[in-house]
């Protein structure tokens, strides 16, 4: 199946209680296969079509707050809409999911995959001091596992979560292993579970709960920023996953997450046949992301390459997470366009090797 | 006589519902926020929903409802309080789901979330502060000021052609097949209070059958930001407010 295709029979499967959509290129498939399943029917789950991309956000905020597990999925300009209510979320600590299959920005940009949100995703997007949870999938099947990842890791740590991927995946057909049905939580699950913050009605024996990013005094906002800041220490100690493939006897690197990570295995199986010696880390997480494996890599390796269809963004942090160890350089092709391995191999010659 | 005499059951004629917190409010003195709270606390101690119940605020003078009226809250971002109460009410659809917002909120930045929320007649009740201002941010011009009405950012007076004539969101909203109840209130006499307490029982009663959007504006003073004394404000209000924002309740289905 479709990757958009994944996402939505997942989360029906995963017991996902609320799906609110807004139309758009590339990821429309995800809204039109729920609607089409029908999975009030089957498992209780609410879909619908919300009048604006800013609306299904708040929705999220709504079904959020009750404890119950939601979810949205848009594109590039839509994403950049809803980023006030992930904001409002980051900021009352509740959990959900949004889907952002990348298309080439800036604007309305291109209906072409493309990687150029990564520092929106990564840095929090919104305004305010704030982090997403990143995972990058780069095939239909985690597409469809990282629904349950990214809400298990958003209720986790009552976060937002975001998986971050782009048109190819999202329109790309492969073999996909579905989990089982599981059983949406009951209204008395949801307040044994989350009692302590989800907003199912004030009973006598409790005081009110109130989800709100609110706070007046300034001393008690830096508090709770405190606490946030703890919160996401927590997660990049314990939440980063990446792949390595043919790291061992590596001389250079290739960093790729995404689309551009399927590319890069390709290279560097061409770059291994020329005889040289390559390997390829692709960043799982991309918040928290892999910074101290990349940092005792710089140990072995001569230099890295970031690819990226962007036009440079992971790279910075991977210059971060090095430290002026090694040279650190980007390729990337852009506003809609794939890079071939090809064009890769030489860049890793030009830019690395040479360099 | 001392004090504790008169304190006895049998002399009590009145007391502050059990809904509504003890915390002091926050409104300007006039401001007819906590009567509006109030009511809706009365509301639902009457019809025992106070475990059903989830209230949406607003940004606006009453962003901080949730101090005051003893539910769970969810505090929405700017005008969006009708999404939020979308997802709350068809993901718990036993519960009664209400929206506390000011002219600015649902009208000018919330235009599309109450439109497609009433149009959609989602099981819920809106209760609509119109006191054609800005107050919270300092007495702007707000989408329903008057025409002619002075405001920090209309210091000569509304202009219609630069700004556009105030919204009239009850009358749109009747208009909608989504609505199932839709009336203008206000709250500056006894009379008006016991009016609009009754359309405000109405609208959870119509949230408890299910049968749609109830939609209660509520027309309003400023005092402050209209500067005036408070009981100036309400005279301002009979003569200008109520000729343009007419009472009454436009539908009753």
């Amino acid at each position: 199946m479709k990757g958009n295709e994944a996402i939505a029979e997942a989360a029906i499967r995963y017991g996902v209680d609320g799906y609110f959509g807004y139309p758009i290129t590339p990821q429309s498939e995800v809204i039109e296969t729920l609607m089409a399943r029908k999975p009030w029917e089957e498992t209780g789950m609410v879909v619908l079509q919300a009048e604006s991309e800013l609306a299904a956000a708040n929705m999220l905020y709504g079904g959020a707050a009750c404890g119950k597990r939601v979810m949205t999925s848009s594109s590039s300009p839509g994403i950049s809409l809803k980023l006030e209510a992930i904001s409002y979320m980051a900021g009352a600590e509740l959990p959900a999911l949004i889907v952002n299959v990348v298309r080439g920005g800036p604007g309305l940009g291109t209906i072409q995959p493309a990687q150029s949100d990564y520092f929106q995703a990564t840095k929090g997007g919104g305004h305010g001091d704030y982090q997403l949870i990143v995972l990058a999938p780069n095939s239909v099947q985690e597409m469809a596992d990282f629904v349950e990842d990214g809400l298990d890791l958003a209720f986790k740590y009552r976060n937002p979560s975001m998986i971050l991927t782009d048109g190819m995946i999202g329109q790309m057909m492969e073999k996909v292993e579905l989990k089982d049905f599981k059983t949406r939580l009951t209204e008395e699950e949801i307040i044994e579970k989350y009692g302590d913050w989800a907003t199912t009605g004030k009973t006598k024996n409790r005081d009110k709960i109130v989800a709100t990013s609110l706070e007046l005094q300034s001393e008690l906002q830096e508090k709770f920023n405190h606490k946030l800041q703890d919160k996401y220490r927590e997660i990049e100690a314990n939440e980063v996953r990446y792949e390595t493939t043919m790291v061992d006897d590596a001389e250079y690197l290739l960093v790729a997450y995404g689309s551009s990570s399927r590319i890069c295995m390709k290279a560097v199986e061409m770059a291994r046949d020329k005889g040289i010696k390559v390997g390829l880390l692709r960043p799982i997480t991309l918040y928290p992301f892999p910074n101290k494996e990349l940092n005792s890599l710089a140990d072995q390796v001569k230099g890295m390459l970031s690819v990226e269809m962007s036009a440079g963004q992971m790279v910075q942090d991977i210059k971060l997470a090095v430290n002026g160890k090694i040279p650190v350089e980007h390729f990337g092709r852009f506003g809609g366009i794939i890079p071939s391995p090809e064009e890769i191999v030489n860049a890793l010659e030009e830019k690395i090797i040479k360099g | 006589m001392d004090v504790k005499d008169i304190i006895k059951e049998e002399n009590l004629v009145y007391k502050k519902s059990e809904v509504l917190t003890d915390n002091v409010m926050h409104y300007c003195p006039g401001c007819t926020h906590g009567v509006v709270h109030k009511v809706i606390a009365e509301v639902i101690e009457e019809k025992d929903i106070q475990d059903k119940t989830i209230g949406v605020s607003p940004v606006g003078c009453s962003v901080l409802a949730y101090n005051y009226i003893d539910i769970d809250w969810h505090e929405a971002a700017h005008g969006r309080a009708p999404a939020v109460a979308t997802a709350v009410s068809r993901l718990m659809p036993d519960k009664y789901v209400f929206t506390y917002q000011g002219d600015g909120d649902l009208a000018s930045i919330g235009s599309a979330e109450i439109l497609h929320a009433c149009n959609r007649g989602e099981n819920i009740v809106v209760v609509f502060i119109n006191n054609g201002i800005y107050g919270m941010t300092g007495g702007q011009m707000a989408p329903t000021t008057l025409p002619g009405m002075a405001t920090s950012t209309s210091p000569f007076g509304r202009d219609v052609k630069l700004a556009g004539n105030p919204l009239k969101m009850t009358e749109i909203v009747a208009g909608l097949p989504g609505t199932c109840f839709v009336t203008r209130q206000s709250a500056e006499t006894a009379g008006a209070v016991r009016k609009l307490k009754k359309a405000i029982r109405k609208g959870f009663d119509n949230a408890g059958e299910h049968k749609g959007t109830s939609f209660i504006e509520v027309v309003s003073t400023c005092a402050s930001g209209w500067k005036m004394a408070p009981d100036a404000a309400n005279e301002w209000m009979k003569d200008n407010m109520f000729p343009y924002y007419e009472k009454g309740t436009l539908k009753d289905e």
